[in-house]
């Protein structure tokens, strides 16, 4: 008996580990991108370098829950809905390490007078995701708090949906000043900052119905 | 050799008991990968096998005092119409429940002989059947209220909880088939408890009577039917009976053994009468209709919106079906037997020699009674 428990201790362990460098992910991608528009090389580079040990640790320790779950039958139940969020969150992480990535590689060029709108998209699409991942938690240990806690992942996805449509119209219909594939460049980068807070959105859905399932 | 042979009828109820009933002890636990079914065997066998040995004699003699089956051959017959008429009502998917078919089937038994049957006795186990499932229903419910105040208050991680839980079906299950056992030996083996006397088994610290042989024997049927044939049964009915979470499971598999426990508990019942209160009858209750009465109680708890009513009815139906059917196939197969197999099945006159001769103060009062068909015929034939 002793040793079930000992497994389950572990995995507890692992889990809020796993948790916890996303959460660090989305933050170091939020700095990188403000590191970025400010110009700030030397923190960028940092920034980059970090993203990938954090998402490289996220990837180790999600194969071992994986494997510890599975081979442990911990959690029958739901181990394939857990597991499937546990995906989700480790897709955040991803998706901000090829965020991250892209703008080291392609280097685009923001406008002063577009700046600060991408500094407000950036803050708000990952302000959604900083509001899924304690849900996350709360999941494990309080399912029938998750609802009412995702309100505000809604709010700032929608934000950000906001902001971003602005930036495009802005783009588009004022900045005459910029070319055609400029334009396209800049739209492209409002789109994948927009993506951290659509992929918050996609698991704050998830949770809703898992938190729904796991009440008896 | 004779003996064994006679005994098949109760084995057979045994191992049609164990199969049927170890899934509304762990078939959720097994149904949702909770438990593994080897490890669940293993524990519903000895804890069904120690309850049936330890706790089995309450309910029994209950069901000797609705009609003490007194020959072999009767014991063999009764026991063998129960385990035909549940047989035959699983097969047409009828609500049926071993307890309920031994009773009609003993019920046939003093109509065949000219037995009288003691209303009393009768009406303290229809109560029973009643109030079991009633019973059940109000367990669950505080159950689950005590459940639902101690998530609220201990967050526990959902792993933790998972750990928990596991356990808790374990330790909950092994009740189960405790209660299963002390509660549903006597409709297994009560019957062949009159008619066959075994040599005690002195061990100098521990008397094994004829009694507990019987019982461990009934147990090792109970045993070999949740190893043999309960998995397939928890497989195909199992979860369709009870599609519920493990936490919900670990509260209906409570609240059943509890009552099990309540209805099969001498020292309880004593100790309930000690106070100056009545009794606790002490009757064998289908678990099946005591866990349908759980899950009900919780669903009206919760509201009501969940309770299919026909389910109600069909449990009505199985208290009156399940013996009428027992009881008439009880008295044709007894016809058969004295008539066809020429077997004595037992009379008024006999029961009337055999409580002459155990009576206090008897002569013969001390003298081991083995009773064989063979010398029952004789000694009855005798007599007229």
């Amino acid at each position: 008996m002793s040793i079930i428990f000992k497994h389950a201790r572990q995995l507890v362990v692992e889990i809020d580990e796993f948790i916890n460098t996303a959460e660090k992910g989305v933050l170091v991608f939020k700095e990188g991108v403000l590191n970025y528009l400010n110009n700030e090389k030397e923190s960028f580079a940092d920034k980059i370098s970090d993203i990938d040990r954090l998402e490289a640790t996220a990837d180790r320790l999600q194969r071992k829950i994986d494997d510890e779950a599975y081979q442990h039958s911990l959690l029958p139940q739901s181990i394939s809905d857990v597991v499937s969020m546990l995906d989700r969150v480790d897709e955040l992480i991803d998706i901000a390490k090829d965020n991250l990535y892209l703008f080291e590689l392609e280097l685009p060029f923001f406008p002063e007078n577009i700046r600060n709108e991408y500094i407000r998209l950036t803050t708000t699409s990952v302000e959604a995701a900083l509001c899924v991942i304690p849900a996350v938690r709360t999941y494990f240990r309080e399912p029938v708090q998750v609802r009412d806690m995702l309100t505000k992942v809604y709010f700032y996805e929608s934000e950000t949906d906001k902001i971003s449509r602005n930036i495009k119209r802005k783009l588009f219909h004022e900045m005459h000043e910029l070319d055609l594939a400029q334009k396209i460049h800049l739209r492209y980068f409002a789109l994948h900052i927009e993506s951290i807070s659509d992929k918050a959105q996609e698991l704050a859905d998830a949770l809703t119905i898992m938190a729904l399932k796991i009440n008896i | 050799m004779i003996t064994l042979l006679f005994l098949t009828s109760g084995l057979f109820l045994g191992w049609s008991l164990g199969a049927n009933d170890a899934a509304n002890i762990f078939g959720t636990a097994i149904g949702t990968r909770m438990v593994r079914f080897r490890l669940a065997a293993i524990i519903a066998g000895i804890f069904v096998i120690i309850g049936a040995v330890a706790q089995g004699a309450g309910a029994n003699e209950t069901l000797g005092d609705l009609g003490s089956v007194s020959t072999l051959g009767a014991a063999f017959t009764v026991a063998l119409a129960a385990a035909l008429t549940v047989f035959w009502m699983t097969r047409l998917s009828l609500p049926v429940s071993t307890s309920q078919a031994i009773v009609g089937s003993i019920i046939g038994w003093n109509f065949y002989t000219n037995n009288p049957t003691d209303l009393g006795v009768l009406t303290k186990i229809v109560a029973t059947w009643i109030s079991g499932p009633i019973l059940g229903g109000i367990f669950a419910v505080l159950l689950f209220m005590l459940l639902q105040l101690a998530t609220r208050k201990v967050s526990l991680h959902l792993i933790y909880k998972d750990v928990i839980t596991r356990v808790g079906l374990v330790i909950v299950g092994a009740f189960g088939a405790y209660s299963l056992g002390a509660n549903n030996i006597a409709n297994v083996m009560g019957v062949f408890t009159h008619s066959i006397q075994l040599t005690p088994l002195d061990f100098d610290w521990l008397v094994i009577g004829s009694k507990q042989q019987l019982f461990f024997i009934g147990g090792i049927a109970i045993a070999i039917g949740i190893a043999t044939y309960s998995k397939h049964v928890i497989n195909t009915v199992g979860r369709s009976l009870m599609p519920l979470t493990p936490e919900a499971a670990l509260i209906i598999v409570l609240a059943q053994s509890l009552v099990l426990f309540i209805f099969s508990s001498q020292t309880l019942s004593s100790a309930i009468a000690s106070i100056g209160l009545p009794p606790i009858p002490l009757v064998p209750v289908s678990s099946s209709q005591v866990v349908i009465g759980a899950i009900i109680g919780i669903g009206l708890y919760k509201g009501g919106r969940e309770i299919k009513l026909n389910i109600l009815g069909s449990i009505s139906l199985g208290w009156i079906a399940t013996p009428i059917a027992a009881g008439i196939l009880s008295f044709f197969m007894l016809f058969f037997m004295n008539n066809v197999f020429k077997q004595e099945v037992g009379s008024t006159e006999i029961k009337r020699i055999l409580q002459t001769e155990t009576e206090p103060g008897s002569l013969q009062k001390n003298r081991p009674i083995t009773y064989h068909p063979d010398s029952l015929q004789n000694d009855s034939l005798a007599n007229l």
